[in-house]
């Protein structure tokens, strides 16, 4: 089966990236494809590299990069919700005239229609949230 | 922009201001008006609110994002689902919501409601016919 992720609320405030990264996890290891994550709303906060969760808790954003790494996934965070939440990579520091970026491994900044083509091109479009 | 066209549902739940989903929902609609899919929105819950006729949010200094839906016929984003159960049990009437139209280009352009008045069990059958529900 192939697989789209929507992603809508933030880490660690909310379950729904946690049960997302579970369902990822385990929809690759049954040997279905995920071709893309994408994270919405305040979902785009899993993609900041300034998180620093205590030791002693998992690190939700890096456990995304790692899953990410491991499959080749697609993770898109999207840029009209990000520029309101300060998620910014190169280009966005460039455009918009900040002096830092803190996008984190294997994200990337894309446009909402990245999510409708998720929609239109998976066979299951699986939404995380309230 | 596609060969496939889906059926496109774009479930909306919450009230318009006391979160960004109603309006963050809105964008996605705009945006996915480009991809030539076959568009639904339904309202249900406190989702009904966001089409209340008369929102002021002046006192807030929230963005008033109503006209917007104002827009959508001219996305040709012209089905808009609202259940009849949650504007009862809000106290609420069609009356009470804004006028939504869309103009029929194969009607010489006849001027058409947008909205439509659905049982919960009629919209659990609309649900059931989608290929994709965003749901917000």
């Amino acid at each position: 089966m192939k697989f789209a992720i929507q992603v809508n609320e933030g880490p660690y405030q909310h379950q729904a990236t946690d049960s997302a990264y579970q369902f990822a996890k385990a929809a690759l290891d049954a040997g279905h494809e995920i071709m893309r994550v994408f994270f919405y709303h305040d979902g785009v906060n899993n993609g900041t590299n300034l998180t620093t969760p205590p030791q002693d808790d998992r690190n939700i954003v890096n456990r995304w990069s790692e899953l990410g790494k491991a499959h080749d996934l697609d993770l898109v965070v999207c840029v009209a919700a990000a520029q309101r939440r300060g998620i910014v990579d190169e280009g966005e520091m460039q455009r918009n005239g900040k002096d830092a970026q803190n996008i984190a491994d294997g994200f990337r900044i894309s446009g909402l229609g990245q999510l409708i083509e998720a929609g239109i091109q998976s066979e299951r479009l699986m939404v995380f949230g309230d | 922009m596609s060969e496939t066209i889906k059926k496109f549902m774009y479930l909306n739940r919450r009230a318009p201001y006391g979160t960004i989903y109603a309006w963050e929902s809105l964008e996605v609609v705009l945006i996915g008006a480009a991809f030539d899919q076959d568009v639904s929105l339904a309202f249900i819950g406190d989702g009904v609110y966001q089409l209340l006729e008369g929102q002021d949010t002046s006192e807030s200094d929230m963005k008033n994002f109503s006209t917007t839906y104002k827009a959508l016929g001219d996305y040709d984003v012209t089905k808009l689902y609202v259940e009849k159960e949650s504007l009862e049990e809000r106290g609420l009437t069609l009356d009470d919501l804004m006028p939504l139209t869309w103009e029929d280009e194969d009607d010489d352009w006849a001027e058409k409601d947008s909205i439509r008045l659905v049982s919960r069990a009629e919209l659990a059958d609309v649900l059931d016919d989608q290929d994709i529900v965003y749901s917000f």
